[in-house]
């Protein structure tokens, strides 16, 4: 079954973000909702709505997969977006988790 | 519909006549530039102020012969992002010396306005809601500009600069 | 406020109450228009075209600032300020763009009305950086310092920058609109690849005039520019660039965003079309309103006047010893250091390429050292080039020793300026939300396998220029061997091309078959090199071989018999 999850932009910070199980809009793309694809349409439309509020920008739905509970994006450009520039671990949301590990 | 000048409302005293509507014997009316280049014989005759509509894609030269006729010139803007009419403006107003009203319809932002000015709009249409403050202050944004202008009456600076004239 | 000024002889603008009174005027709109947009009165389809043109994007990982540096001249505090930038709002890095331009990539949208104002204390922007309007007017990096220069093509790009900051004509185009500008036939520019290409020159009265080019660029649909006039006199030169600007804001095509631009208007609506209808626009226009006053040239090119320079021997003891007892100073003394106009200086090409780095990527610590650096031995003044390096253009060869070893602690004494590994990559999908590849690990890759430097020499002259789409911000169309990511079924590839050159004499790459595999187009780009090396005669660059040679043998080596 394929799967999709939801992302868009932070309005204020640009911050990479997804929707979550709770239509929360979450940080890390292991907490992102999966979707299959008639809820994902539902899903998305939903998320309009925080689009119409202001708090993100570009809203799209993208290719996952479900890995021992957490959500995992199929394709590169997304894994990137999910963790940061792939020359420069140090930096991007893959830095972040090095600190909360840490 | 709000019309400004100069940053404040004003009443407009203009009918927009469509092109399948009778155009009246009294009062101030446009209409658009198709109609004018199909009726311009009956139209030419009438004495009541007269003004023309140009969309986008019109250029000032396919009214530059009847300029004497139009009080006023509307140009519009589908789309803020066309930027097609301020040449039209620019071109009427440098080229051809057209002295009547030219003004702004369609999707403008009060971001544009002071562009909108000093390529020689007079007024502007603002859609329903439009936050006059926004405009009002926009007519104001910068006191500088680099290069000439329309409507340059404050004169020159030096090297490129303009400052703009207080009246707006 | 208190405004720091550039240092007395720094070849910069020098922002006087006027520039500054605009400037504060452009931080205050942006305040708002940030403000209208978090409150919802501005839609992003509204906000967007304005934060365009306050040079910020929406990127992959957070907003993209691109700040201007105008045709790439920088004052050393301007460069200190951009540095402490980096360190306040950004993660204390920045990278150079092949338009003289810089980038910060972690930028919150909230922070941009603050860092604007930090910019605007230091005469600095991101005015017109991107969006449908005249972007950064780019020159030659060694403006007013290379021996084969005319006309110092800086006055003119400084009157260009300030005649398209904010024109009320032609700031909603239909695409955006990059100018160039060189002041020696040895176009270090690119000049031949802008919308609009000028080439400062002389007629036989001595007098200043332009040859124009319009409709070079590259992208999906590349072209090289157009000779519209070769010959446009210097007070002409705003009239003329207005009735260009004219004609395009009137008939280029909006009804297809990739159709766009000014190319497509010169070369698939009608050449002589087009040069009829700006001859006839220059000549309606032509008059004193438009006229370039030779008043204001003077004022503009006193603040590019040639620093007070020594006398001094052309040939410098001092720096022939020290490279005859340190090898690896006389190495990278061989491609950094090129000659100046005024005996016993030199300019010198910073490298920002090192073996396995990030192309084009520098920090604040290093911008700073960058900047004590040109304090101490150019005039207060750092040029950025169009291939993602940096320029110190006045040095005393005497100075050249202790420059180097300060740069070499620094972490910036590559010595592969010009050489093979000094190449040109895009952000790519690592930053950009346009790519569909990766550029900067193969650009590393390909870094590594030329690292050695006797190969790198033996090579010579090879420019490898790569871009993660089509966009082209690598200008991978004028490598000599370009290099294009494309996405095939979510994986990606990457196609070669051969025989670009950005020169006056400019050409667009050929593609030489199929896209590769990440690895195997590594590969490819060591076999292509390896054929060259087999194949060349004394003296030919890869350029002349491939010329004489043609694309076969390497299509062959490449993709086994045609």
């Amino acid at each position: 079954m394929e799967l999709k999850a939801i992302t868009a932009n932070r309005l204020r910070d640009g911050a990479v973000v997804w929707l979550g199980p709770q239509g929360d809009w979450v940080e890390r793309v292991e907490l992102a909702a999966a979707f299959d694809d008639v809820a994902a349409k539902a899903a998305l439309a939903d998320a309009e709505r925080s689009v119409t509020a202001n708090v993100v920008v570009g809203v799209y739905a993208f290719e996952v997969e479900v890995v021992d509970g957490a959500t995992k994006p199929l394709r590169q450009r997304e894994r990137i977006r999910a963790q940061g520039p792939s020359i420069r671990t140090d930096v991007g949301k893959q830095a972040d988790a090095l600190d909360r590990a840490a | 519909m709000a019309l400004l000048k100069k940053g404040h409302a004003a009443e407009d005293t203009w009918t927009h006549v469509a092109d399948d509507a009778p155009v009246p014997a009294n009062g101030a009316v446009t209409v658009s530039a198709a109609r004018w280049a199909k009726e311009r014989q009956e139209l030419a005759g009438r004495s009541a102020p007269l003004g023309v509509r140009l969309g986008s894609a019109d250029l000032a030269e396919s009214v530059a012969a009847d300029l004497g006729r139009f009080a006023l010139v509307t140009v519009d803007f589908p789309k803020f992002r066309d930027g097609r009419g301020f040449t039209t403006a620019r071109t009427l107003r440098e080229h051809y010396g057209h002295t009547g009203e030219i003004r702004a319809t369609g999707h403008v932002l009060p971001d544009q306005y002071q562009m909108l000015r000093r390529c020689g709009f007079d007024s502007v249409v603002v859609p329903d809601g439009a936050d006059l403050a926004v405009w009002a202050a926009a007519h104001t944004q910068y006191t500088v500009a680099y290069q000439a202008a329309v409507g340059d009456e404050g004169g020159p600076l030096s090297l490129l600069r303009r400052r703009f004239a207080k009246a707006g | 406020m208190t405004y720091l000024a550039p240092k007395r002889h720094a070849g910069v603008y020098r922002y006087d109450e006027i520039d500054r009174q605009f400037l504060n005027e452009r931080v205050a709109e942006y305040r708002g228009q940030v403000a209208r947009r978090l409150s919802g009165a501005l839609t992003e389809d509204e906000f967007k075209p304005l934060r365009l043109m306050n040079g910020l994007y929406l990127q992959l990982h957070a907003y993209m600032l691109r700040i201007a540096i105008p045709y790439g001249a920088l004052a050393t505090h301007q460069l200190r300020g951009l540095a402490r930038i980096g360190r306040r709002w950004d993660k204390s890095y920045g990278h150079f763009t092949t338009r003289q331009n810089l980038q910060f990539h972690w930028i919150r949208l909230e922070d941009t009305p603050e860092i604007m104002a930090e910019l605007a204390a230091i005469d600095m922007h991101a005015i017109q950086t991107s969006g449908n309007c005249i972007r950064n007017v780019t020159t030659d990096q060694f403006a007013g310092a290379a021996p084969d220069e005319v006309v110092d093509p800086r006055v003119y790009a400084e009157i260009l920058r300030q005649w398209s900051t904010i024109h009320p004509e032609f700031t909603y185009l239909p695409r955006k609109f990059k100018i160039a500008i060189t002041g020696s036939a040895n176009d270090r520019a690119a000049i031949r690849v802008h919308d609009v290409g000028l080439l400062a020159k002389r007629n036989e009265a001595g007098e200043i005039g332009f040859a124009v080019y319009v409709g070079g660029g590259l992208g999906r649909t590349p072209y090289l520019g157009a000779k519209v006039s070769d010959w446009v006199g210097e007070q002409d030169l705003i009239a003329y660039l207005e009735a260009i600007l004219r004609v395009y804001n009137q008939f280029g095509r909006r009804d297809n965003l990739y159709k766009a631009r000014i190319k497509i208007l010169v070369h698939q609506g009608g050449k002589q079309k087009f040069i009829d209808n700006v001859e006839a626009e220059f000549a309606r226009i032509r008059g004193p309103k438009y006229r370039l006053d030779p008043a204001i040239v003077e004022a503009i090119e006193r603040n590019f006047a040639p620093p007070p320079f020594e006398e001094l021997p052309p040939f410098s003891e001092a720096f022939d010893r020290a490279k005859r007892e340190d090898a690896a100073f006389a190495v990278w003394a061989r491609n950094s250091v090129r000659d100046h106009r005024a005996p016993g200086y030199a300019s010198v090409t910073i490298s920002l390429k090192p073996i396995g780095g990030v192309t084009g990527d520098i920090t604040s610590d290093q911008m700073d050292i960058v900047a004590d650096l040109a304090d101490r031995y150019s005039f207060g003044e750092v040029r950025v080039t169009h291939e993602q390096n940096l320029v110190l253009a006045h040095v005393r060869q005497d100075d050249l020793f202790d420059l180097w070893k300060a740069l070499d602690a620094a972490g910036l004494g590559t010595p592969n300026a010009g050489l093979i590994t000094d190449l040109i990559t895009c952000p790519g999908l690592d930053y950009c939300s346009l790519a569909n590849a990766r550029s900067i690990p193969i650009g590393q890759e390909i870094q590594k396998r030329f690292a050695d430097q006797q190969r790198q020499h033996d090579i010579g002259d090879l420019k490898i220029k790569m871009s993660g789409c089509i966009n082209a911000c690598g200008h991978h169309h004028l490598g000599a061997i370009g290099i294009l990511g494309v996405d095939k079924k979510g994986e990606e590839f990457y196609q070669i091309t051969l025989g670009g050159n950005a020169e006056l004499d400019g050409a667009i790459g050929d593609i030489v078959g199929a896209a590769l595999p990440p690895d195997e187009a590594v590969d490819a780009v060591e076999s292509i090199v390896d054929l060259y090396l087999e194949r060349r005669q004394p003296g030919e660059r890869f350029l002349d071989t491939l010329a004489r040679i043609g694309m076969g043998p390497f299509k062959e080596k490449l993709y086994g018999a045609a």
